[in-house]
């Protein structure tokens, strides 16, 4: 799961990251009023959406006065930003943070991540700041730095000062590079974050060492445990068909074909988008119904999947392990039922109840053209929606 | 002979009183699977499919001379019960559960250092060794007794492999499923080794996919010391970068993790790499012709 900017440095403050101050507000009145309150030189305003690449598309701007303020967050609020990873329709800003300025001298980066090469956390870091990691790691790999912390006594003083050094932090901010780094890695953990990134931290004038970015991502399997990240949840930076899919706890991702996919199994769900692309169809989505699918899950699957205009036909292909068979024959029967179905469906069933399945898609009268294999099921679609 | 499991291991089941567990306890059972006891807390003294239940694994050790386990138990409550069953001293521990937070499975790890037991998954479909044990969720009727060594991060992928290899009649030795998280107990290499020791098995075929290096690692070890033919697939070449597919592990990040670079470097290793998962099956067939085994391991 993702959060804002504004959310991430909130939870960063608490646990002692030292962040600049700021407000969020959601109009230009609010906008104001946070930077009277901030009553800073220069005041920050920031687009708040789910995506990187926001200032070179003109969403943060340095505001001098409070009617600069005014004029910026006018321009920025509803407006729609394209970044490099919004894709070519962009998206809507719909809040902003107002941030207090300061006078930085030097950026950095700082991450955290899971590293599954040693199955633990690493912290990296790195005196270019301000730039996309993936690009120092591809220019200048010698630039970053790693420390691979043990679960068990977390980020021990010396690496935390062993990072700090080798990235060049001035001898005067060790201290406070350290305890900065202490307290992301506490964050992290605590939160069960996935990725922590700070990208600038900086240094300032007046020797401070600041968050001026914050990218926190979540683990979703342990949003169980984590109830107030849950609430930071910002519906409009999703996918409709994506929401509706996360209440039935299906992995569905809208992709760009006309040949909607259900699939049982993450592996064989991409696998299946795979060989459609092989037999010269695209795939409309990912959907994975997961192991413990029950019969209304299904029916919900099949309804996200049916409501994407773009598709021409379906293609059910279930492997049952977990998964039983008759369950997704039900499903299927089900939706069709409630919802209609104009367009072509293929079926492919193998594995746990596979008999019983077969049995209650026949006995149920539905146009359903079977399919013997996964080859044969992805031929037989593309052909059928060409 | 096998990898991991034979018909002699015996096995508890942790989590033995949720609905999955016992459909799936009476599937083991059915299959012939030594299922001897299972493990919830508080239900100590009942039965579920005839197989008497305890509270705590040792007791279940204690009353069954159980070497392995396979655990059920909800995620939030599923490292908890792999760090008992390391504590007991088991020898294998399978973990079905899927959606384990990635924190707790960093514990366990660190955890499991220096100790005895293996630890298969999480979030794989178990282990299964044909007409002997099968041992998860896997459907038992399509694998056939024989002599390919099958090793995959998909479920249900391993199924259509395994469909695909007795369909056209060459039986397994043992097929692992080593799960899609990130963090897991049995990595490729694991298991690789395990087959090229084992005189049963003849040939491997691998399956992987994309996100992580843990394909190109393994392939680096097949060339350095496999000395069975390996084939190989990789799922999601088509998938868009940034997006995870369903596995937390499954996600293209900052150029690496790619279905292409994967599948590059295991045909550099010597690993024939088949092109859809429709021909699996047919890819390890012409492996075997090459390597002028396949008559000794057609089974049926």
């Amino acid at each position: 799961m993702n959060i804002h900017e504004y959310q991430g440095k909130d939870i960063l403050r608490k646990y002692g990251v030292n962040v600049p101050n700021g407000y969020v507000a959601y109009t230009v009145d609010e906008a104001v009023e946070a930077a009277k309150k901030l009553g800073s030189d220069v005041t920050v305003v920031k687009a708040q959406i789910h995506a990187g690449g926001r200032g070179k598309a003109g969403g943060v701007k340095i505001a001098k006065n409070l009617n600069d303020v005014r004029t910026y967050a006018n321009e920025i609020l509803g407006k729609t930003l394209v970044t490099h990873q919004t894709g070519p329709e962009g998206k809507e800003v719909k809040r902003l943070l107002i941030e207090e300025g300061c006078d930085i001298k030097k950026e950095y980066y700082v991450g955290v991540v899971l590293d599954r090469a040693t199955s633990r956390v690493v912290m990296m870091a790195s005196e270019e700041g301000g730039t996309e990691i993936e690009e120092v790691a591809a220019a200048t790999p010698e630039k970053i730095f790693k420390e691979v912390i043990d679960p068990v006594v977390g980020l021990s003083g010396y690496q935390a000062r062993r990072l700090a050094f080798n990235i060049n932090i001035p001898d005067e901010l060790i201290g406070k590079a350290v305890k900065f780094m202490t307290s992301l890695y506490n964050a992290f953990v605590d939160k069960d974050c996935s990725i922590a990134e700070i990208n600038p931290l900086v240094t300032t004038g007046d020797g401070e060492v600041l968050a001026l970015d914050s990218k926190l991502n979540f683990d979703d399997n342990a949003l169980f445990r984590q109830k107030d990240v849950v609430d930071l949840r910002d519906l409009d930076e999703e996918d409709e068909k994506e929401i509706e899919a996360s209440k039935y706890d299906l992995s569905y991702i809208p992709l760009d074909g006309n040949i909607g996919c259900m699939v049982n199994g993450a592996g064989l769900a991409m696998s299946t988008m795979d060989i459609i692309k092989h037999y010269g169809g695209d795939p409309a989505n990912f959907l994975d119904v997961g192991g413990g699918a029950t019969a209304e899950k299904v029916t919900a699957a099949f309804k996200i999947i049916l409501s994407d205009a773009h598709v021409k036909g379906i293609f059910v292909n279930i492997f049952g392990g977990i998964m039983k068979c008759d369950v997704i024959a039900e499903g299927v029967v089900e939706a069709t039922k409630q919802v209609g179905l104009e367009i072509p469906l293929v079926v492919r069933l193998e594995g746990t109840n596979v008999s019983k399945g077969k049995q209650i898609l026949e006995e149920s009268g539905l146009n359903i053209t079977s399919a013997n294999s996964m080859a044969d099921g992805a031929e037989k679609i593309v052909s059928m929606v060409k | 002979m096998s990898v991991y499991i034979n018909k002699d291991t015996k096995v508890i089941v942790q989590g033995i009183t949720g609905g999955t567990a016992k459909f799936h306890t009476k599937q083991m059972l059915d299959y012939g699977t030594k299922i001897v006891g299972g493990v919830t807390p508080k239900k100590g003294g009942t039965e579920v499919e005839g197989v008497p239940v305890f509270n705590t694994v040792q007791d279940a050790i204690d009353e069954t001379g159980a070497t392995a386990s396979v655990i059920y138990v909800p995620a939030p409550f599923a490292a908890d019960a792999i760090l008992e069953a390391v504590d007991a001293e088991l020898d294998l521990v399978i973990c079905i559960t899927e959606h384990i937070p990635v924190m707790d499975m960093v514990k366990v790890k660190r955890y499991m250092e220096g100790k005895k037991t293996r630890l298969v998954g999480p979030n794989c479909p178990g282990v299964i060794t044909a007409d002997e044990s099968k041992i998860g969720i896997m459907p038992g009727y399509i694998h056939k007794k024989g002599h390919i060594g099958v090793v995959s991060r998909s479920g249900t992928l391993t199924y259509e492999a395994v469909h695909q290899l007795s369909e056209e009649g060459y039986g397994q030795s043992t097929a692992v499923g080593i799960g899609g998280d990130p963090v897991n107990g049995t990595n490729f290499i694991d298991v690789l080794d395990a087959f090229n020791q084992d005189p049963e098995t003849y040939a491997v075929i691998m399956i992987g996919e994309i996100g992580g290096t843990a394909e190109e690692e393994a392939a680096e070890w097949v060339k350095a010391n496999m000395k069975k033919p390996v084939v190989g697939f990789i799922g999601g070449a088509t998938a868009p970068p940034g997006k995870r597919m369903g596995h937390a592990g499954a996600i293209i990040s900052g150029g690496k993790g790619t279905a292409d670079e994967k599948i590059r470097i295991m045909t550099e290793c010597g690993i024939k790499v088949a092109e859809t998962p429709s021909v699996m099956g047919e890819t390890m067939i012409k492996a075997l012709e090459e390597n002028g085994i396949k008559e000794k391991c057609k089974t049926h």
